[in-house]
């Protein structure tokens, strides 16, 4: 099976995101002054070839764990899809 | 027989040759140790200068982690072999997890290049060996993404076990406890954002980075055991 998998990489709570602070400050400077809070994040996308979803799962976590997410200053969010061929 | 200083090259590295130099005027052999190797060819001590190894892509020092030629600077490390990272060096050692914590965007996002002044805060570590606790250090940094952080519980082990080496006078970056530079339990592994090897010659403004280089030659130049 094919999965379409998407990974967004946050930061942790507390961790500095000096560009989300910078956007913070810049949306009220357009008069937008209702805006509370801003992250900004990256998002990794993946298509894998797997047995199962559980397994693709699985997988993703792993290689968040080992190179897609630092857990000092960053969490992780998974989301898996499959993917139905034309 | 002089003392060997390893200096690892990754694509993307470009300090190499600065560190190079100033190990060469301080009387030491330097070796350039390629990433792709998984040796470090029996060098004294080891250098991880700075740059943006593999380009630094996804996170400073993310991917350089995998090349071969770090579990041979782990293993090396793990024998009490001196091991320095300079500025993207120290980004590659904590993501490797030869040290903890990790270096993230400055604060206020700029990137910054001037000359600070750093006071050593402990000569427990092979690059501050010859230097002074209280002693003030003028020495250039060159980064982006120099803003050490870490979890409580790191920062007191740190602070506990004498580990913080260097802190910023006037913290430029937002770094966590004005951290500068950091080293392993046994003191033979250090990171930091300033580059002592352009602070070497009075050509270049300053020479303190002087005695930070002779106490890694002078530590690498100690048996093992006594260390």
């Amino acid at each position: 099976m094919k999965y379409s998998v998407r990974i967004d990489v946050t930061h942790l709570p507390g961790v500095l995101d000096p560009q989300g602070a910078t956007v913070e400050r810049a949306l009220p400077a357009l008069g937008y002054g209702n805006v509370r809070s801003v992250s900004i994040a990256k998002t990794i996308r993946l298509t894998i070839d797997s047995a199962s979803e559980d397994a693709a799962r699985a997988q993703v976590h792993e290689m968040c764990k080992r190179l897609l997410a630092n857990p000092v200053i960053e969490r992780y969010n998974v989301e898996v899809e499959e993917l139905v061929e034309a | 027989m002089s003392t060997r200083v390893g200096v690892v090259v990754f694509p993307g590295t470009n300090c190499e040759l600065d560190v190079v130099w100033a190990v060469e005027r301080l009387g030491g052999e330097a070796e350039i140790l390629w990433h792709g190797d998984a040796t470090v060819h029996g060098v004294d001590a080891v250098v991880v200068p700075g740059g943006f190894a593999h380009g630094d892509y996804l996170r400073t020092g993310a991917i350089a982690r995998f090349s071969p030629v770090m579990s041979a600077v782990g293993d090396f490390a793990a024998g009490g072999g001196p091991v320095v990272g300079i500025c993207n060096g120290f980004q590659v050692l904590t993501e490797a997890g030869l040290l903890p914590g990790a270096l993230q965007k400055n604060a206020g996002l700029t990137f910054l290049c001037e000359s600070v002044e750093l006071r050593v805060e402990t000569a427990r570590s092979v690059l501050t060996a010859n230097a002074t606790p209280g002693q003030v250090l003028c020495i250039p940094i060159n980064h982006f993404e120099g803003n050490y952080t870490c979890d409580a519980d790191t920062l007191r082990r740190l602070r506990d076990e004498d580990r913080i080496v260097l802190r910023y006078v006037s913290n430029p970056n937002g770094s966590l406890d004005d951290i500068a530079g950091i080293a392993s339990v046994a003191g033979n592994v250090v990171g930091l954002m300033p580059h002592p090897e352009r602070a070497s010659d009075a050509l270049l403004g300053s020479t303190d980075g002087v005695v930070l280089l002779e106490s890694l030659l002078t530590s690498a130049a100690q048996p093992l055991a006594v260390r």
